[in-house]
């Protein structure tokens, strides 16, 4: 019932790139296929990408215990240093939930709004403002 | 009810019915075009409270409206009259530290509601407050136009109906076309509403709407799922307001309401307040809420909060 | 019951009875009347999208007027009380007078609300029983209730009266003298009762001041007696009716009373807002002051003001008081200020700023002045035919005739121009 992590169209799943290549632990700025990834206002001068993707295994992550996950349970990765969120997020009150109110739920994870290497919400254009009473006719 | 109550009721029925002929016919005869009148015309001027109609009587005005409304919108129309369901009092939460201001809400709602899109009709208010002066109503702003929001130094604070607790709006009108009924959400019977507009007076956050002028909704984009008491098409002349989407979130698959299913940064939460494992109460009893004009004892059941 | 029937149908015979200028006077009427019928049916066809209404100011001219007239017919009181309590002959006299102004005030305000509601056509839900009087709840439903009961209280009387004097008779005062005091506290609930609609709405902080109640009786003691001593002047000058000056002197002092009361309270509540300057005050800028570059209530609040300042001293000092021209300027200006004041001044900065702080600046669209003006020819015109009957009977030119049954009309002109000399026949000569 979680709609499946927000990925950019066939990269999915990593393996399929990665399993042939050797895994560089060297921190760098990315090339070819990830140029596109840039850690933004989100630490970037103290992580890197393998701090959350598992080395060995690019279809997981990987937690600070060491445990590998699926990206569908990436919210336990994201709580490890926002625990507070991760705390509102379970109760329902951080994030959004659709379905029903009295019963099944729709849950977005943190990556369905936030983009992981740059997590601050994107602005939006706002919708078109309401009428002046003087202009309803 | 006894035996003696019933009938009691039904004289009174009867005789209500035959003054209401008379008078009819006596109005009739001067105002209305006798010989063209359809009989749903008619039907729909004798209809009487929605509150004092039996089940078969309901099921027959129901009924009428379908016919109407699927031959005015060429599609078939479905009103309902799902009633409150037990043991729920909806509740709303607005996560003020999050809502960005996009209106997106406004114009869901318009959607889903049936609102009027000319002349325009809008149930959700959003006004931008200075972060500076707080919330400050008279400094507020709901005309914002920036090419992106949030903007810098400002948040925003959507306006609905509270559904409050206590309704100012309720206890004045004259003639008992709005109420509170037993799950919180105050609504309107559209066809016993006078217009006098007492109610909007009464109103402390602006969240009945009158129709100026006979609703313009375009066929293509009208919301065929509706409730009596909720969404369905409104005539000239009457007050309306937001029903916590009754039509979708009485049903026993209680849909979310439109607003909340929309809503781009989850800042909307919904639920039974009667239910301590529900969204709602987890944010009433974690949070810092807010709620607005607390002083007038409106008791809204609409709770404004931070989630940070 | 024969007899009756006899005197309606004597009073239908002497309405068609009357001078030229009556009937041109009655036909400008009905010409007015016709317009605001035809702006009132385009209201009824468009919606009320052809008002300024919207809903941040959801109120507007209409209401406006409503709340005004309501005031108006309070002059009934004023002559009843110097007249019943007081037995002090010279108003006694005109005593009737009084209660038919406050009918046709009444029959004024209640077409307001009329052409107010969005469905005049739901009107029957309002009727007890057949609909639903949400009594004693709304405030709404309490006036319903007491206006109705004033119109037909002051209609019952003055009707019984002229009754009376036309078969010849003194009315029978066991009956009438419990009505008129009974109509003392009515007169006093229709304001009330007004007030308190605006009053007990606390998302209004403007109207949601106790000192509510109280101003409109104040102001509603100028306003329809300064109206009604114009109007007496008028009706003693075209018509054979005897109106003394000590009557009407004894009025404008009654009003430089009230008017002190007025401005008193008023000045109570201003003291207040601007002392306290709490977020309630917003209003009260915007209507004295302008807030937020929204100022179209300004000039009229302060004309009003100085209206009403100015008439008081008028009214205050004997020596204006007992001048007709500075009399008749003092019942003009307190008429118009009470006018503003109890009307637009009072309704529209309800509204503004809106609950949410939204500017809407309403000023009323030719529809609504079209109708509005159109309600008060209705309202002049009840007023002209009760008149055209109370005088002659009062005067005893109109009562049954000697076979007891046809009536004897005396009085076949009623609009004259009296004190001229009887060889000027022209009635249009100014």
């Amino acid at each position: 019932m979680v709609p499946p992590p927000p990925f950019t169209e066939g990269i999915f799943p990593c393996s399929e790139c990665h399993k042939e290549m050797r895994p560089n632990p060297t921190r760098r700025e990315l090339k070819d296929e990830h140029a596109d990834i840039q850690l933004k206002n989100h630490a970037e001068k103290e992580r890197w990408c393998l701090d959350c993707h598992d080395m060995k295994n690019r279809d997981k992550l990987r937690l600070v215990s060491g445990e590998q996950i699926d990206f569908t349970e990436s919210y336990r990765l994201c709580g490890q240093c926002h625990g507070d969120k991760y705390r509102d997020w379970r109760s329902g009150i951080h994030g959004k939930r659709t379905g029903q109110w009295n019963g099944k739920k729709q849950y977005l994870l943190c990556a369905h709004c936030h983009n992981p290497h740059n997590p601050r919400f994107k602005e939006l254009q706002p919708m078109p403002p309401p009428m002046r009473p003087e202009n309803i006719r | 009810m006894s035996d003696r109550e019933e009938h009691d009721e039904h004289v009174f029925r009867l005789t209500r019915r035959k003054a209401l002929k008379g008078l009819a016919l006596g109005i009739g005869t001067m105002v209305l075009p006798a010989k063209d009148a359809s009989a749903s015309v008619w039907d729909s001027f004798f209809q009487k409270n929605f509150r004092e109609l039996s089940r078969p009587e309901r099921q027959k005005i129901l009924a009428r409206l379908e016919k109407e409304y699927s031959a005015t919108y060429k599609k078939s129309v479905r009103v309902k009259d799902t009633p409150s369901p037990e043991g729920v009092l909806f509740g709303y939460g607005l996560d003020l530290s999050r809502c960005v201001g996009c209106r997106r809400c406004v114009y869901g709602c318009v959607t889903e509601n049936n609102q009027s899109r000319d002349p325009q009709v809008h149930w959700i208010k959003v006004l931008r407050l200075s972060k500076e002066r707080g919330v400050d109503l008279e400094h507020s702003e709901q005309y914002y136009n920036p090419a992106t929001v949030p903007q810098e130094g400002y948040f925003y604070m959507p306006v609905q109906c509270q559904q409050c607790e206590n309704p100012p709006c309720t206890k004045v009108c004259p003639v008992q076309a709005t109420w509170k009924e037993t799950d919180g959400i105050v609504v309107v019977d559209y066809n016993w509403c006078i217009g006098c507009r007492y109610c909007m007076a009464a109103c402390p956050y602006g969240a009945r709407h009158f129709n100026w002028k006979a609703p313009g909704l375009p066929a293509g984009e009208m919301n065929p799922e509706t409730h009596y008491l909720g969404n369905r098409p409104r005539p000239v002349g009457v007050v309306e307001k937001c029903t916590f989407c009754m039509q979708r979130t009485r049903e026993p698959d209680g849909k979310y309401p439109a607003c909340v299913e929309v809503c781009p940064v989850g800042a909307r939460k919904f639920g039974n307040l009667l239910d301590p494992t529900s969204e709602i109460r987890n944010v009433i009893e974690n949070k810092r809420v807010f709620i607005l004009k607390e002083d007038l004892n409106t008791q809204p059941k609409f709770y404004y909060f931070y989630s940070v | 019951m024969q007899k009756v029937w006899a005197f309606v149908q004597g009073c239908f015979l002497l309405l068609r009875k009357g001078s030229k200028l009556y009937y041109a006077w009655v036909f400008s009427l009905l010409v007015l009347i016709a317009i605001g019928v035809v702006a009132y049916a385009n209201q009824l066809y468009n919606g009320l999208i052809v008002t300024a209404m919207r809903d941040q100011v959801s109120w507007g001219f209409y209401i406006s007027n409503f709340t005004f007239t309501v005031g108006v017919a309070a002059a009934a009181i004023l002559l009843v009380i110097p007249a019943y309590v007081y037995d002090w002959e010279p108003i006694k006299e005109i005593a009737i007078l009084g209660e038919l102004v406050a009918v046709s005030a009444m029959v004024v305000c209640l077409l307001f609300v009329t052409v107010d509601i969005g469905r005049p056509d739901r009107f029957w839900h309002l009727i007890p029983k057949i609909g639903i009087l949400n009594f004693p709840q709304s405030l709404l439903a309490w006036d319903v209730v007491v206006l109705n009961t004033y119109l037909v209280l002051n209609f019952g009387i003055a009707s019984y009266m002229l009754y009376s004097y036309y078969y010849r008779r003194e009315p029978n005062m066991k009956y009438v003298f419990p009505l008129l005091m009974f109509s003392i506290p009515a007169a006093i609930s229709i304001h009330t009762v007004t007030a308190f609609l605006y009053n007990g709405l606390a998302a209004r902080p403007f109207w949601n001041a106790s000192i509510l109640a109280p101003r409109f009786l104040a102001s509603a003691f100028c306003s329809g007696p300064a109206g009604m001593i114009l109007m007496f002047q008028v009706v003693r000058k075209w018509t054979n009716i005897e109106i003394k000056d000590k009557a009407i002197f004894k009025i404008a002092e009654l009003i430089a009373y009230a008017m002190f009361i007025n401005l008193f309270l008023l000045g109570a509540e201003i003291f207040k807002e601007y002392y306290s300057d709490t977020v309630h005050l917003a209003p009260v800028k915007y209507l004295y002051q302008g807030l937020g570059g929204h100022s179209d209530l300004v000039s009229f609040i302060w004309t009003a003001t100085i209206f009403n300042l100015t008439a008081f001293f008028l009214f205050l000092i004997p020596q204006t008081r007992e001048n007709y021209v500075t009399l008749n300027i003092g019942c003009v200006l307190m008429f118009i200020g009470v006018f503003i004041e109890k009307g637009m001044g009072l309704v529209i900065p309800g509204f503004v700023p809106d609950v949410l702080g939204d500017f809407y600046e309403y000023s009323p669209t030719g529809t609504e002045i079209l109708v509005s003006i159109g309600i008060w020819a209705t309202g002049l015109l009840v007023f002209t035919l009760l008149l055209r009957i109370a005088v002659p009977i009062m005067n005893g030119d109109f009562h049954v005739g000697e076979d007891g049954v046809k009536p004897h009309i005396g009085d076949q002109l009623f609009f004259v121009r009296k004190r001229v000399a009887v060889e000027d026949e022209d009635l249009y000569s100014p």
